[in-house]
């Protein structure tokens, strides 16, 4: 997953550090590591020399028995399930109309002055203020939790879809012009691919928002999911459970994002090495 | 696909009209599609060269201007333009950056319509873009997610040409601009140079009579531009293409040229329509004789006449 940030500092430090031949695993593992350790460490040396009580500021080791036990007794695992299922399904949902809106606008320019405005008074009314409607409509349940996700996943792609079909090469259409292309040749041969680039990066903010989107939804009323367990965990002063429940939607925040980033490399192949140049 | 096409290339290369050549056997050339167009091509272009012959107009720009209006102010970019082409010949047009040649490549195209005079191509008025121009712009405008086999293809995709029947010939035409073997490299893995030549290739695959090329080389070293001269010229030669060639440099334009026209600065007019009759196929030493040089001169001359601001040093203005 993060064998290309690695690869450039390699490429960086390459001319000064290769000779040395250990410097650059120290650099690149050892002082990163060390770092985590020294704060860790310090963290947890202030809360036992100052005596802070747990339901303030746990130690770290604290968080991390919590943690772990969450995992091993599974009682993380059904609420990550929850949680995840309604951060994924509401993006995967959110992209979808982000897209076809944005192919829409594009295709049809008549079709802008319709539909965006809607989207941008939507946009600018905060997810949060919305939740709570929400949850009267569509009840405690995943699906008022889905439709904030897609709620918020949808703009990112929208905004990038629009731009990545509209920026294409005058040259490139020229090369298409020149063979009579049809207007779906042009958007099919042309516009589309040339948006991808565009599509992923509105997909990665969508992605990173789309857990945030679940969270939000869990907080305004749900029974189930790791917003509702964090918010249990403050009403009984269970600080370290809390924060245990931090980490794990940190893990599952880097998880959507690297399976995505994953993805963005085998399909728009072409931007990595364009940009090298 | 062909073993022997990898040593010996050239001789292999059934680009010019069927009649041409000796009877090819298996010939991968054989597009159903072409077969008209091609017949028709060879009858009339007859003997062993088709430039040598029919003095049928490939290409007729009759009267043309072109004047661009934005808001209150208006450019005029091309002033009654007239030019004649015939079947296969090599047509190199020069003049000074902003003398409109690109737009006159624009209007031929059938990109735009020209404010006044019409263009015929085989005899019939342009009215919009029509699959008997190839066209090589500037820069080679390859599409970095596809291969450079799937570049060249993309003509016989957008004109829905027989996928299968042109494969081969991409292929070949791959062979002939020296990019064998890159057939599935992405445009971005290739030199500026081999880029455009893939370029070439795409311009060359879905058997336009005619081939428009922009300033092909402009981007490239002078080393790589040279050798590029020579193998159009080559390709020229065996494909029998009416070629119309925008270029800055005086010389590429002598060396490849049958006829120079060159065009005054905004607005562009014809300044002269200069035959070059030196003995082909020329190589680059041929830039050495005393003829070339005395061609050279001539233009050099005539560009200076014409831009009286840019002054006599020739170093300083682009061509």
């Amino acid at each position: 997953m993060t064998d290309r940030p690695i690869g450039e500092v390699e490429i960086l430090g390459a001319p000064t550090e290769e000779a040395s031949g250990s410097g650059v695993s120290w650099e690149r593992f050892g002082l990163p590591i060390f770092v985590l350790f020294a704060l860790m460490g310090s963290w947890e040396g202030i809360v036992r020399f100052l005596e802070i009580p747990g339901y303030i500021l746990p130690p770290p080791t604290a968080i991390i028995r919590a943690f772990v036990s969450g995992f091993l007794t599974g009682a993380f695992i059904p609420d990550l399930a929850v949680t995840a299922f309604q951060a994924v399904f509401g993006f995967l949902i959110g992209s979808f109309i982000g897209l076809s809106l944005g192919v829409i606008i594009v295709l049809f320019p008549t079709m802008e002055r319709i539909i965006y405005p809607y989207v941008v008074a939507l946009q600018t009314v905060p997810k949060v203020a919305l939740a709570p409607l929400l949850v009267v409509w569509f009840g405690f349940g995943m699906t008022s939790k889905v439709i904030v996700v897609a709620l918020v996943s949808l703009f990112p792609v929208l905004v990038n879809v629009i731009a990545g079909l509209r920026s294409v090469d005058q040259e490139r259409l020229d090369l298409l012009g020149a063979l009579s292309a049809t207007r779906w040749q042009i958007f099919w041969y042309l516009r589309f691919p040339n948006s991808l680039p565009y599509f992923f990066a509105g997909l990665n903010t969508a992605v990173v928002l789309s857990v945030i989107g679940a969270i939000v939804g869990e907080f305004v009323g749900a029974t189930q999911g790791i917003g509702f367990r964090i918010l249990q965990a403050n009403y009984n002063l269970d600080i370290a459970g809390a924060f245990a429940l931090f980490m794990v939607l940190s893990l599952l925040g880097l998880t959507l994002h690297g399976t995505l980033k994953f993805i963005e490399r085998r399909t728009v192949f072409w931007t990595a090495t364009q940009t090298t140049h | 696909m062909n073993p022997v096409a990898t040593t010996e290339p050239r001789e292999r290369l059934p680009l010019r009209p069927a009649s041409d050549g000796p009877p090819r056997q298996g010939s991968t050339m054989t597009i159903p599609d072409e077969q008209d167009r091609k017949s028709e091509h060879s009858a009339a272009a007859g003997g062993e060269r088709p430039r040598a012959s029919s003095g049928r107009k490939s290409l007729s720009i009759r009267d043309v201007s072109m004047v661009f209006t934005r808001a209150e102010h208006s450019v005029h970019a091309l002033d009654h333009i007239d030019i004649d082409i015939e079947e296969g010949q090599f047509i190199s047009v020069v003049g000074p950056s902003g003398c409109g040649k690109s737009t006159l490549l624009k209007l031929v195209a059938g990109l735009r319509p020209p404010t006044g005079g019409e263009i015929e191509i085989l005899g019939e008025k342009v009215k919009g873009p029509r699959s008997d121009v190839g066209i090589v712009f500037q820069s080679p405008v390859l599409l970095p997610w596809r291969t450079v086999l799937q570049n060249v293809m993309l003509p016989i995709e957008v004109l829905r040409l027989d996928h299968s029947a042109y494969k081969a010939k991409a292929r070949e035409l791959l062979d002939l601009v020296g990019l064998g073997g890159f057939e599935k490299a992405y445009p971005q893995e290739l030199s500026g140079g081999m880029q455009q030549r893939a370029a070439i290739a795409r311009a060359l695959v879905y058997d336009a009579p005619i081939l428009m090329m922009d300033e092909p080389f402009g981007a490239l070293d002078a080393m790589t531009r040279e050798q590029m001269n020579v193998e159009v010229q080559q390709i020229w030669e065996r494909s029998g293409k009416t070629v119309v060639f925008i270029t800055h440099s005086i010389p590429e334009a002598v060396f490849l040229a049958d006829r120079v026209i060159v065009m005054s600065p905004r607005p562009g007019r014809v300044l002269r329509d200069l035959h070059i009759n030196m003995p082909r196929p020329r190589g680059l030493d041929d830039m050495l004789t005393p003829e070339f040089g005395e061609h050279v001169r001539e233009i050099r001359g005539m560009l200076g006449k014409a831009d009286a601001a840019g002054g006599r040093d020739d170093r300083q203005t682009n061509w």
